[in-house]
């Protein structure tokens, strides 16, 4: 149980927009397996309790990338995602830095806490993406970063004298921004997606939806979603990774209905009905951030932080790393030599 | 790139961002996959493996008691699922058959060695692999090790110091005093003395419960204290007072199995299950499998020089051997042709003897009633001219006979007229 409510699925409303996360039923005790019946209490349970120490103890590590043409509100969300300032913006038309030639790769850390949980968060920024007038294979100093990660972590995992944690720079997660044009993906959406879709987690997210009226968000939700289906590019949480009945049914109804999410940044607080709330004030109104019926921002981020968030790391790392690995190791060293700038201090034990 | 990893700074939230239920997301995955824990039973035969086993679980396990004739130390295997609350456990409990009977107990350490390798080794081969499925994988590598000593009261045995000793860098050890209600109070103190001290002399390194989370450093600390262990096992519940309790009963009074002023159950129970489940599993996969892992890659020629070529060393290496396999397994198979060859060969010239032999035998026959026959026809034939030659003086002599009569029927006839003249 942590902070917040938990709501049975049986209530409607709410529930049906807000994915909960599951609670496992108390099962009572019953005989099973080979003539094992359980008389009194063992305490074998308590695995669980142990289990949550130590990870508390360990703490997590977070890599999220945001990737989108400038002035779409990247740096603003991701902000917003996290409450705090992980994402340096670069801030209106005055900036001081130009808009890069090439896509460069920014990753930033920060350790965040709370409840007792301490979080390692990296942000990876991408500036440079699609803002060039000729964006041809933009996408190629990503698709190398999140192989590069990849590479580290196998260099580790192969090492003989292996550290007792592996550090994990890989992306688990990658923030896809559409611009909210209301008509359908433009050409260089569809030819990133369905690079990366294959390599790392992808979420696509509609960006500043405040400009779109309700029916025109449903529509070019709809739109986006035929256009993702038409095209194959598998977003996450991808189909063929269901595990159960449960998470199918609970990821079809998030990948059919909420996905893409169309969202609204902000880090400003405003007045509303008397209390303080993170939104956008225009002449028309403020538009209240963690609104449901404004805007998704709270799906998107209940989606991502509060039920999702170990499944993406789980994902990323037993399945892209995995099939990265056997590709790598299949190959006769066919992919090119990268290099990695950070430092390696491996033990050497010889 | 640019990348500000390395010592970043801590950052304020100026809300609930939620992250918090991190690690209920990750427990409920575990969950959902069920959990694995293995022990290993090492002892003599009668010290109460079984029993102590069926007590810790509550249940009644399968399996008859062992004889003492076993001819050598084997172990013994069973998995069972066992669930409470949401919690499913695969249990797998391994026990020594016939460890200490031997008149020659010099090898009776190696079968237990060689199976903890084995389920090492079987991991490694996963995790080697190129398409592997670590996550679903059935761990089976022994996470608590408990080590079954007689409640001699005087000392250990040389042969559990040596099988300890080799043990200690591979597993988790426990060790326990088994059926110790042999023992009195005052002999037990003295005897748990004289068994750590000995297990100190001797380099015995034994899992100490870890004290460096403070929720549990009091407890685990007060417990290394009371290490080994001395338990008594028992499923016999009987009335005490006015509850049921596992117990065992003598005519000069009735031991208590929970009742921690009777035996250390209790204590075991706590720190095996209830405390330190998690941290035993954890020591196994970051500690001991490690180490064996490290040794057997070193074995294998693997070394950690040059960090550009690791992915490739290994990958290179594996082809090699995997070439190497390949060539034998090669050699093997033509020389397993030749001999099938040599030996259809061989068969085949055995046949045709014997078909030889058979022709000659078919012809010497043929000849023979060849013979025969011949002899037939010309006996025939002789005896035909014979047949042909006594006809012949058949009618010659029957011509005769008839002239003869004629001319004598003619005298007859003339004789008769002279008569009658």
């Amino acid at each position: 149980p942590y902070a917040g409510s938990v709501e049975s699925k049986n209530e409607a409303a709410m529930s049906e927009l807000v994915p909960e996360p599951r609670q496992k039923p108390v099962v009572p005790m019953k005989p099973m397996g080979i003539n094992a019946n359980l008389l009194g209490y063992i305490g074998i349970d308590t695995i669980i309790e142990q289990m949550r120490k130590k990870t508390m103890k360990t703490g997590f590590d977070f890599n999220i990338m945001v990737v989108g043409q400038s002035g779409l509100g990247k740096s603003t969300l991701v902000n917003t995602l996290f409450k705090s300032q992980v994402s340096r913006k670069s801030s209106g038309w005055n900036r001081e830095e130009k808009i890069p030639k090439t896509v460069e790769i920014k990753a930033i850390g920060h350790v965040i806490e709370e409840g007792g949980v301490k979080m390692k968060l990296t942000v990876i920024d991408t500036p440079g993406f699609g803002d060039q007038i000729n964006n041809e294979n933009c996408w190629e100093p990503i698709e190398k970063y999140i192989n590069e990660q990849y590479e580290k972590f196998l260099k580790e995992e192969v090492n003989i004298a292996r550290k007792k944690r592996i550090p994990d720079t890989r992306v688990h997660c990658c923030l896809y921004f559409i611009s909210p044009t209301g008509h359908s993906l433009r050409p260089l959406d569809l030819e990133f997606m369905k690079h990366l879709s294959k390599v790392v987690n992808i979420i696509p997210v509609i960006a500043k939806a405040d400009t779109m009226t309700l029916e025109e968000k449903t529509e070019f939700k709809q739109r986006v979603r035929k256009e993702l289906e038409v095209n194959g590019i598998e977003f996450y949480p991808q189909k063929e990774f269901d595990e159960d009945l449960e998470d199918k049914t609970e990821n079809d109804k998030i990948r059919q209905e909420s996905m893409p999410f169309a969202v609204v940044g902000s880090d400003k607080e405003y007045q509303v009905n008397g209390k303080r709330v993170l939104g956008r004030k225009t002449p028309w109104g403020i538009i209240e951030v963690e609104n449901l019926s404004h805007c998704e921002f709270a799906l998107l981020r209940d989606f991502v932080i509060r039920t999702h968030l170990q499944d993406l790391k789980e994902v990323t790392h037993n399945i892209h790393y995995e099939t990265y690995r056997a590709k790598r190791l299949n190959d006769n060293g066919g992919l090119p030599p990268m290099t990695v700038e950070t430092e390696e201090n491996h033990e050497s034990n010889l | 790139i640019i990348f500000q990893g390395e010592g970043c700074r801590t950052v304020p939230l100026s809300g609930h961002v939620g992250f918090d239920s991190l690690p209920d997301q990750l427990v409920n995955k575990s969950v959902n996959h069920g959990f694995c824990f293995n022990i290993l039973c090492v002892g003599e035969t009668g010290l109460g493996k079984s029993t102590l086993m069926d007590t810790l679980f509550n249940t009644k396990f399968e399996g008859d008691p062992a004889s003492h004739s076993q001819p050598g130390v084997q172990l013994k295997s069973n998995t069972y699922d066992l669930q409470e609350s949401n919690v499913n456990l695969k249990l797998t409990i391994v026990s020594t058959v016939g460890f200490g009977d031997q008149i020659n107990k010099e090898d009776s350490y190696k079968p237990i060695v060689e199976f903890i390798d084995a389920q090492f080794e079987a991991y490694l081969q996963e995790e080697l692999k190129i398409k592997r499925v670590l996550h679903n994988y059935h761990d089976t590598r022994i996470h608590a090790c408990l080590y079954f000593i007689a409640p001699t009261g005087h000392s250990l045995k040389s042969l559990d110091l040596v099988t300890m000793k080799k043990l200690d860098s591979k597993v988790n050890i426990i060790p326990i005093i088994a059926k110790s209600d042999a023992i009195s109070k005052s002999e037990l103190t003295k005897f748990k003395i004289k068994i750590t001290s000995e297990l100190v002399s001797n380099g015995v390194q034994i899992y100490q419960f870890p004290t460096d989370d403070e929720s549990v450093a009091e407890i685990n600390g007060t417990m290394n204290a009371h290490l080994p262990f001395a338990v008594i096992g028992s499923t016999e519940e009987l009335k005490i007072g006015n509850k049921m309790m596992k117990a065992r009963q003598y005519p000069w009074g009735t031991v208590q199995v929970e009742n921690e002023a009777h035996c250390d159950f209790v204590k075991l129970r706590e720190m095996l299950i209830r405390v330190n489940m998690e941290d035993l599993r954890e020591q196994t996969h970051t500690r001991h499998y490690e180490l064996y892992r490290r040794c057997k890659l070193e074995e294998m020629g693997f070394k950690d020089t040059d960090p550009d070529s690791k992915p490739f060393s290994l990958q290179e290496t594996y082809e090699a051997k995997r070439n190497e396999f390949l060539g034998e397994l090669q050699k093997k198979e033509e020389a397993m042709r030749q001999m099938f060859v040599q030996r259809v060969k061989e068969k085949e010239a055995e046949l045709k003897e014997a078909e030889k032999e058979l022709h000659e035998k078919f012809d010497r026959l043929k000849k023979l009633h060849q013979d025969e026959k011949k002899k037939l026809e010309d006996k025939k034939k002789s005896l035909d001219d014979e047949v042909n030659a006594f006809k012949q003086r058949k009618t010659a002599a029957e011509l005769l006979q008839s002239q003869a009569q004629q001319a004598g029927g003619s005298q007859t006839l003339k004789r008769d007229k002279e008569r009658k003249k």
